[in-house]
């Protein structure tokens, strides 16, 4: 553990961060341990932040890397950094990635759970990392942060988001009508706006689909994101193009995919109901075809 | 910390990475509503199993005299009514193409390669042929007196010969 650190200060949890308290998750061969040079860090005495009284505690984050470039197989390692109450996953991981190892690489951009783009595996739920509070986690054990599932690892937590998106494109996610361009604003009653309203928050940030068991064995299925963003114009009163996207979600790979597993429902870092998503376009796709 | 990157320039590493993007390509677009009526039969059938099964299992194992009533002659009292041949058919059609079509599925769901998928699916549809066309055969072509010392009294008359 790092010199500068005052091991005596510590409190009980993740001394020495090392091998004996790494035990959650499948471990495969190779395991490292890293704990912070604390170059930067701690600025005061553990326990209070001088400046605001901020508990701060250490936490070890167990993380799933995998260096396409020198690595075989993606293997675990832990870090042991001290966060404050106010910190977030993305946080530790910045902090790791700015203190201990710059080569750990992962999506972020807004911090704030408005992009999409940190969705990733906390814990065996996917999660923003951005609006995962380490506090709200069990700190007494290793953080287990790993890239969500089902689509292609490329560096560490950075998965290929690319047939996520075919998927989403697929759909068309863009609202169709006919005829002339509009002379004046396509109005919409406040009724008919509430009707999809749950489904045009989603950030496409992937944790619904990554979350699903379906998805995971059979890449080719449109994955929920896709069938909430086909909703999202389904049940657009001004859409024209609901019939084509039916029919697209009516495929092999389309809703009858769908299990009520619910994964997706908990996933969703904007809370969307998507399961009742899919059972909406299903229920309009039968509704259609009988 | 080891580093990642080649900093001599050296070349010395081949990259892992294939290509910059794996090529992943959707499947050809599926123009039908079967496995819209796959869906919709899964449900309906089993609403009717549900009635169909507990309604089996009431009247062999609860009604009259219960589990211990339940024997050669039993059966052949039941299959001697048109109403009870057709409750049998009705019901084995029913689960044996539901089971197939939920086992279907989940073949679907976790065989990995497509030779394996084929196969499973060739054993599962051999087996579901083979249990319908036993089973509807059995219930057709049972004769409650093929034990030539059948006391039952469908038997007593004809066996004379
Ligand atoms: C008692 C009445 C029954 C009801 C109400 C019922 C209902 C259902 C429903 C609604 C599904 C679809 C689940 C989904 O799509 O996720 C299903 C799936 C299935 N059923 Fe039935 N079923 C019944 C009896 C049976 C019987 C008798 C068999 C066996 C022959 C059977 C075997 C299966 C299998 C293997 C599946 C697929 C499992 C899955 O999709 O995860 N069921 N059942
Ligand atoms: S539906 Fe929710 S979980 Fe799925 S991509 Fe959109 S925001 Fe993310
Ligand atoms: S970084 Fe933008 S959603 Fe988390």
């Amino acid at each position: 553990m790092a010199g500068e650190k005052e091991p005596g200060t510590r409190s009980a949890t993740g001394e020495e961060g090392g091998e004996g308290i790494a035990t959650s998750g499948a471990a495969p061969s190779s395991d490292y341990d890293h704990a912070g040079k604390g170059g930067a860090s701690p600025r005061q005495e553990k326990g209070t932040d001088g400046a605001g009284g901020i508990p701060s505690f250490d936490v070890t984050m167990r993380l799933r890397r995998y260096n396409p470039e020198l690595d075989t197989e993606p293997h675990w390692e832990n870090y042991t950094v001290t966060m404050y109450g106010t910190d977030r996953v993305l946080d530790a991981l910045s902090k790791i990635k700015a203190e201990i190892d710059g080569t750990l690489t992962f999506r972020r951009s807004c911090a704030h759970g408005i992009c999409g783009s940190d969705a990733m595996r906390v814990n065996g739920r996917n999660r923003l990392a951005c609006k995962t509070l380490l506090k709200d986690l069990d700190i007494s054990k290793p953080v287990v942060v790993e890239p969500i599932k089902g689509l292609p690892v490329e560096k560490d937590l950075v998965v290929d988001m690319e047939p996520f998106f075919a998927a989403y494109r697929e759909v068309m996610p863009f609202l169709i009508t006919r005829g002339a361009e509009p002379t004046r604003e396509r109005v919409q009653s406040q009724p008919d706006r509430e009707r999809f309203d749950d489904t045009t928050k989603c950030i496409l940030c992937a944790a619904c689909t990554s979350s699903c068991p379906v998805f995971w064995t059979d890449g080719q299925y449109f994955g929920p994101a896709a069938i909430v963003n086909a909703h999202r114009f389904i049940f657009d009163s001004r859409d024209q193009g609901s019939d084509l996207r039916l029919e697209i979600l009516n495929d092999r790979e389309g809703v009858w995919r769908c299990r009520t597993i619910f994964n997706c429902s908990e996933a969703c870092p904007r809370g969307i109901q998507i399961t009742k998503a899919i059972a909406e376009v299903k229920q309009a796709l039968i509704a259609r075809k009988l | 910390m080891s580093s990642s990157t080649d900093t001599q320039g050296t070349g010395a590493y081949a990259p892992a990475l294939e290509s910059p993007r794996s090529p992943y390509r959707r499947g050809k677009p599926t123009r039908s509503n079967w496995e819209l009526h796959g869906w919709l039969f899964m449900r309906m059938s089993g609403v009717l199993l549900l009635v169909m099964v507990f309604g089996h299992l009431w009247v062999n194992m609860v009604a009259g005299e219960g589990i211990n009533q339940v024997d050669w002659s039993f059966v052949a009292g039941k299959w001697s009514s048109p109403f009870w041949q057709t409750w049998d058919l009705i019901m084995l059609w029913l689960a044996q193409l539901h089971g197939t079509n939920g086992v279907r599925t989940i073949i679907n769901d976790y065989a990995e390669r497509d030779a394996t998928r084929f196969w499973l699916k060739m054993a599962l549809y051999t087996a579901t042929l083979v249990v319908l066309v036993l089973g509807t055969l059995v219930i057709f072509t049972f004769d409650p007196c093929m034990d030539p010392a059948s006391t039952l009294e469908v038997c007593r008359t004809g066996s004379a010969g």
